[in-house]
Parts: C-alpha cells; sequence; structure tokens
C-alpha cells in the first residue's frame, strides 16, 4: 500500500482516538502503572506515559523522566499485545445437564472485543505474525483468536530509540514497520526544536480510510527524511546483538550442551520469561462445576514449559530438571519453532532478558552455546 | 519405498470449534480386566465418523476433564466407537464410572495413522505393550480383513500378568486364523499360564518375517519400543520399516496448548504415530 507519508501535529494527536473511538474501537495502548509501562484501556492520548522513558539490562527496569514530552519516548514494558488476542484466561465452553441428564455443550458466546492497539512496535507486529501463524495457520483455526485478531486495528510506532536489551536488527524484526508485516497505520515520532509532530505511513484500506479523517498535511522531503534518519540510528543502537545464523542446527546439535547444566544452576524456573514473551503461546484447562453438580465449564489458561506438571504423565513428568526445562524453552524459542512454523519463535524484543529475576540473557546463552564446548 | 505414515485427513478442521466436544452416548462399558474397561460410544448426533487405524479422540468426563484416548475399533453397522482405557486418574476414573445411556463429550478424530493400507505385500509385525494393543486392533482387524494382500503377519503381545492381558477372546481368534503368528508373553506367569514369559521383545529374534519386506508397527511404554526396535534392527530390518506411537500431556490435540511437544513435533498433530527414522533424533533423548 504506497501513499505519501502524511504528517499528523501533535496537537492534533487527539483526533486519532476521536476517529478509533467513533469507530467502536476500544483504545489500547502504553501507559504508566506502578512504574512500569504498561498496555491497557486508554481513554485519551493524556493516558499515554507523556515525557517518561525506560532504562533496561539484563534482570533491570527503571522508568526515568526524559527532558521533552514525547509520547513514544520508551521500548517495551512487561506486557505484550498477546493478552488481548490470546487471553490468559478464557472460557472454552460450557456443558450442561439436560431433563434427561444427556450432556449439551455450548461454546463460550460473549461478544468479540474491538481493540484498537495504539503504539505497536515492530518487534511485536512480528511476534502477532508468529501467533497468527500457530493459531490460524497451521490446521486448526482457534475461533477466539481468529475473531479478536479479525476485529482489532493497529497503529503502529516506529522505534525512536533502542532499548538496552533490545535486539531486533538481529532477528530481522525491526526497529522499522516494514510494509509486509500486517498493521493499520504506522507512526514516527518526531520532536526537534521548534516542532513536535508524527509522520504517518498507511499500511491498510481500514488505515486509509482513517487517516482520510485526521486533519494531515503531506510530509515534505525533510520529514520524511527525519523519520527515516531517526530509525536508522535507531537499529545502529540495539542494546543486544545475536547472531541467528545457523542457529537451529546449533541447538539440534548441542541438546547435551555443559552449559545447559550451568544454566539449570542460575535458572529459578519461575516462569517469567514466557510469561512477557509475546510468542509464547501455551495453555492449559480448568474444569469447574457448579453447586449443584448440572453445570460444567471448561476454562484455558496461560501455562508455561517451565512448570513441573507441564509434561505430567500417568507416573511422572518428563522434564523433570531445571536444565531440561531450560533446554525446552530455550530450543523451542530458537531452533524448533522454526521446523513447526517457519520462522524463529524470538523476535528479539528483549522482555525476557529485561524481566528474568536472575538476568539470564538469551543472546549470551547462545552465543556461549556456539562456542565450542 | 517405504511409505509415510497417514496424516491426519483431518476431516474436522474446518470446524468453527475445535475444542467444543460433541455429545456421544454410552451404549456399553465393559471391563477387560482389573484396570482397563472399554467404552462404546455412539454418537448422538447419528452422523457418520470416519477415522483412520491408530487415531484418538479427545473424551470429556463432565466437570473432570478430557484425555487423549486411541480409537480401539468401530462396529460398522451400528457406527459405533470403541476406546479402551485404563484407568489411572481423575478422568479416565470419571470414564470408567459411565453408565449405558450417559453422555460423554467427544473432539475427533486427531493425529497421524498406521499406514496399513499402504503396506500391501509386506509381512507385518505388530508389537504391542499392555494397553499399547488398543491403538494397533483397528490397523490388525485391517490387515486381517485383507489378509490375502499381506505376506506374514505377526502379532506380539506383552502384558505385565496373565490379567493385564486385553482383548483376551480376540487374541485367541487371531491365534487360530491361518498364516497369522499371535504370541503373548507376560512378565510375570501364573501357574495356568501356558504361553511365553518374559519381556515381549524376547519374541522377536524367532518371528517368522522377512526383514528386507516387512513393517513394524509397535505400541507399549517407552522403553519396551527402545528394545523392540533394537531387536528389529538385529534382525536386519530397517528404520524406516518401523512405525511407533508415543504419548504425551495433551490438552488440546490440535497444536493449541503446546504442552505435547516433544523436539520440533506436536505429538497431537504431527503424531501420535512416526515413522521411526524420522523420529530417531529426538525419540534417544532423555528428558526431551
Ligand atoms: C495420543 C494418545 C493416545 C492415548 N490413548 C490411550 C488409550 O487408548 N487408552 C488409555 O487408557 N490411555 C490412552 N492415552 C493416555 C491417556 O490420555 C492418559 O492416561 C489420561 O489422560 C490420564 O488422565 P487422568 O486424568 O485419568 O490421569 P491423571 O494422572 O490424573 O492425569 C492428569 C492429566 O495429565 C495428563 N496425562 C496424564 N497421563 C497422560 C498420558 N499418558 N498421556 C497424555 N496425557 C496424560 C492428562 O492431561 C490428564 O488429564 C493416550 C494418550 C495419548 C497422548
Ligand atoms: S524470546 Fe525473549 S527476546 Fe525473544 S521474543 Fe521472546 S521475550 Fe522477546
Ligand atoms: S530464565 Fe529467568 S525468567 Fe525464565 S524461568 Fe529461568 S529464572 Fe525465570
Amino acid at each position: 500500500m504506497r501513499e505519501e507519508p502524511q504528517i499528523l501535529q501533535r496537537a492534533d494527536f487527539g483526533a486519532l482516538f476521536t476517529a478509533l473511538q467513533s469507530r467502536g474501537f476500544t483504545v489500547v495502548g502504553p501507559t504508566v502503572v506502578d512504574q512500569a509501562i504498561v498496555y491497557e484501556e486508554l481513554d485519551s492520548v493524556e493516558d499515554l506515559p507523556i515525557g517518561w522513558t525506560d532504562e533496561q539490562d539484563a534482570g533491570r527496569y527503571r522508568l526515568r523522566r526524559r527532558d521533552d514530552e514525547a509520547l513514544f519516548g520508551y521500548v517495551v514494558g512487561p506486557q505484550s499485545w498477546k493478552q488481548f488476542f490470546h487471553p490468559p484466561h478464557v472460557k472454552l465452553f460450557g456443558a450442561s445437564r439436560d431433563r434427561e441428564g444427556a450432556l449439551r455443550f455450548e461454546s463460550s458466546n460473549e461478544e468479540t472485543p474491538r481493540f484498537a492497539f495504539l503504539g505497536a512496535r515492530s518487534c511485536e507486529l512480528h511476534g502477532m505474525a508468529i501467533q497468527d501463524r500457530v493459531f490460524l495457520g497451521s490446521g486448526y483455526v482457534d475461533s477466539e483468536y481468529a475473531g479478536r485478531r479479525e476485529n482489532s486495528f493497529t497503529i503502529a510506532v516506529n522505534c525512536g530509540q533502542a532499548g538496552g536489551t533490545c535486539f531486533c536488527t538481529s532477528m530481522n524484526t525491526g526497529p522499522k514497520v516494514d510494509a509486509g508485516i500486517p498493521h493499520d497505520l504506522a507512526l514516527t515520532e518526531i520532536l526537534d526544536e521548534e516542532r513536535h509532530y508524527f509522520v504517518v505511513t498507511v499500511g491498510s484500506e481500514a488505515g486509509r480510510e482513517l487517516l482520510s479523517e485526521l486533519p494531515t498535511v503531506p510530509a515534505a522531503g525533510p520529514e520524511t527524511r527525519a523519520a527515516d534518519e531517526l530509525v536508522a540510528k535507531t537499529a545502529r543502537e540495539m542494546g543486544r546483538t545475536m547472531n541467528p545464523k545457523g542457529v537451529k542446527e546449533l541447538l539440534y546439535q548441542n541438546l547435551e550442551h555443559p552449559r545447559w547444566e550451568e544454566l539449570a544452576d542460575r535458572c529459578l524456573t519461575c516462569a517469567n520469561c514466557t510469561m512477557v514473551c509475546p510468542t509464547c503461546f501455551c495453555t492449559t484447562v480448568e474444569d469447574v462445576t457448579d453447586l449443584t453438580g448440572e453445570n460444567a465449564e471448561r476454562w484455558r489458561r496461560w501455562d508455561s514449559c517451565f512448570t513441573i506438571d507441564f509434561s505430567y504423565l500417568h507416573g511422572g513428568s518428563v522434564r523433570q530438571s531445571a536444565k531440561s526445562r531450560y533446554r525446552q524453552w530455550l530450543t523451542h524459542k530458537f531452533a524448533t519453532w522454526q521446523d513447526q512454523f517457519g520462522s524463529s519463535g524470538c523476535v528479539g524484543c528483549g522482555r525476557c532478558i529485561t524481566w528474568c529475576p536472575v538476568g539470564i540473557d538469551v543472546t549470551e546463552e547462545i552465543a556461549a552455546i556456539r562456542e565450542e564446548p | 519405498m517405504m511409505p509415510e505414515v497417514h496424516q491426519n485427513p483431518l476431516t474436522n478442521r474446518e470446524s468453527e470449534a475445535p475444542m467444543l466436544p460433541e455429545a456421544w452416548r454410552v451404549v456399553a462399558n465393559d471391563w477387560e480386566n482389573h484396570d482397563t474397561f472399554t467404552l462404546q460410544l455412539e454418537r448422538d448426533s447419528g452422523g457418520p465418523f470416519a477415522f483412520l487405524p491408530g487415531q484418538f479422540n479427545m473424551l470429556y468426563g463432565f466437570g473432570r476433564g478430557e484425555s487423549a484416548i486411541s480409537i480401539s475399533g468401530a462396529d460398522e453397522e451400528s457406527g459405533t466407537l470403541y476406546h479402551t482405557i485404563r484407568r489411572v486418574g481423575t478422568v479416565t476414573r470419571a470414564l470408567s464410572e459411565l453408565n449405558p445411556g450417559d453422555t460423554v463429550g467427544l473432539r475427533g478424530p486427531f493425529g497421524s495413522a498406521w499406514p496399513v493400507e499402504r503396506l500391501f505385500g509386506r509381512d507385518l509385525v505388530f508389537i504391542a505393550g499392555g494397553i499399547g494393543l488398543a491403538p494397533l486392533r483397528p490397523a490388525i482387524r485391517y490387515a486381517l480383513a485383507h489378509r490375502e494382500r499381506y505376506g506374514n503377519i505377526v502379532i506380539l503381545i506383552g502384558a505385565r500378568s496373565p490379567e493385564d492381558v486385553v482383548f483376551p477372546a480376540e487374541i485367541d481368534q487371531w491365534s487360530g486364523t491361518e498364516g497369522v503368528e499371535t504370541r503373548v508373553s507376560v512378565d510375570r506367569a501364573t501357574p495356568d499360564w501356558k504361553r511365553n514369559v518374559g519381556v515381549v521383545t524376547n519374541l522377536i529374534a524367532k518371528a517368522d518375517f522377512d526383514p528386507s519386506n516387512s513393517a513394524a508397527m509397535i505400541c507399549g511404554p517407552e522403553i519396551m519400543m527402545r528394545y523392540a526396535i533394537l531387536e528389529l534392527n538385529k534382525r536386519g530390518m530397517d528404520d524406516a520399516g518401523i512405525f511407533l506411537t508415543m504419548e504425551r500431556n495433551m490438552k488440546c490435540a490440535v497444536g493449541f496448548c503446546g504442552h505435547c511437544q516433544l523436539g520440533p513435533e506436536f505429538i497431537c498433530r504431527d503424531g501420535p504415530v512416526f515413522r521411526y527414522d524420522h523420529f530417531k533424533h529426538w525419540f534417544s533423548q532423555r528428558e526431551l
């Protein structure tokens, strides 16, 4: 979808909220809660983390004041958008006994929400595309996910700075929002001495329609150049790098590398990394019955391969040791995922590094395995 | 060329709600032995239900949960399905308590299948350990129904003790079939046991099949399958001629829950039946 980029002034940013809300979307985006930038429902532009930035490193996350009033002057926080497509807790079906005692099954028929996602980063769009392949593209279709995905509108943001644990350039997932990755609109935020504005590009027909309603003017050469230079600068600032070359074969051949044992001594198997990862999709189920015993429900909730029960078989779990559970996670992310879904399961967002309580860094671990034992 | 496993034709892939069970009625619930029972089920909606030997369903016990259970047979005339289940925990206990007329939830069929109809002209070796005979039974029945299209048929069955053998009457029937070699072995015999004693894999060395033109189908505990493969290899059978079925924790059967992964394979979707040469790298890893 090629189209002249447009300029939206900071002063007019509220018009974006109005346009989305008038179309029936619930706007979801970054906001500051408990010293972290999380994704929640937003009422207006004032809810955005205006003037905040984040400092990230292995096992470390801090918010800090910026010396400007940027709306998107930080990178990714502890949450990803997956919670809105693939909710942490969702009802699969209800079962009840009819008068004859026979079971009747009903799928959960809650109305599918209509979310507009404001501020999704390139790595996050890639994360969504990866989950699309899991829930829509590999045989069966998850109707809950499909409905939520179909109903959504995505406004992406090109990153104006890289975080301390970011490595999207290594994974080829950012920082620039490519035309090929599904989104509706993409923004680049520019703050210079005199001006604060957004260069807006169109990613879909729905995006074009919405943009036509906003008070924009076509961008001029210097403005689009400023936007391009900004993401190019971001690409040079990555806090981490990883060599993804041959990583599948590397891990397939090193299932017994001594590093796994060494890792097991550090890893707490707390599962934080799987919760924050935008692509991790594993779930378990819960069955509940009401007091009459006539109605039951089956729920699905997020699960993690770090729990001992995850691989339970009658007689005991397959993955007893921390070593085997960490190995499962890392090998799935970087290697088996490629055979399963045709791409890496990692988009280089750095969340698992930042939010690991003991600061385990996947880029470091892969580099260590790459070195001869 | 050895054929591949039969991938699920996925008659139900288009399903809008692959996690929603359908109501099936219990026609009969009969104990096979002290801990194993067979449910005969009839579809409430009455429609046809196609499956391939080796495929499984997810059976839902009201309020208790779901279990992956292989289809152990079907009755073509009545359209009923059989599931043979060992009572080991919460869900299987709930299923064991069902009476004729009760309903269960059923989703399926899922998974890959024994490629029996692609093995014409070969000798077939079936090796079952314990309840492992259940997923093999539809394949054995198919082979026997098309007896003239195969070479020798060897059925080797192992169980812990005589009372753990499932389908004893049907095994006797197979034993009496011309050109079918059926052997049963138990780890611990009782005084009146007249058949073999010892691990089932001991029977492979003496079985009558041509390793250069045969296929083996194995289902049982992993350790038993490991030894069976060793013995088959010793006889000169190629890894590509060996098919086996795997079990892993399974919550969804449609590739969403992630639990059944073993290396790059989702047991629910890429398995449970694998051709050993494709699976070997992963089969030999501990705690994978
Ligand atoms: C493809 C496939 C086919 C199977 N076919 C049969 C069959 O024909 N007959 C039969 O008796 N059993 C079969 N099983 C095993 C059966 O699914 C388990 O024994 C059963 O789920 C145990 O559930 P439970 O609640 O009674 O036991 P619990 O010990 O209470 O188990 C709790 C949960 O752990 C999981 N679980 C435990 N053991 C297994 C297992 N071995 N495999 C998968 N998940 C497990 C289940 O999610 C179960 O709900 C099969 C398993 C698979 C994967
Ligand atoms: S593995 Fe870590 S860096 Fe990669 S996508 Fe998941 S959370 Fe982000
Ligand atoms: S790697 Fe870190 S975040 Fe992940 S389970 Fe281990 S300790 Fe927790």
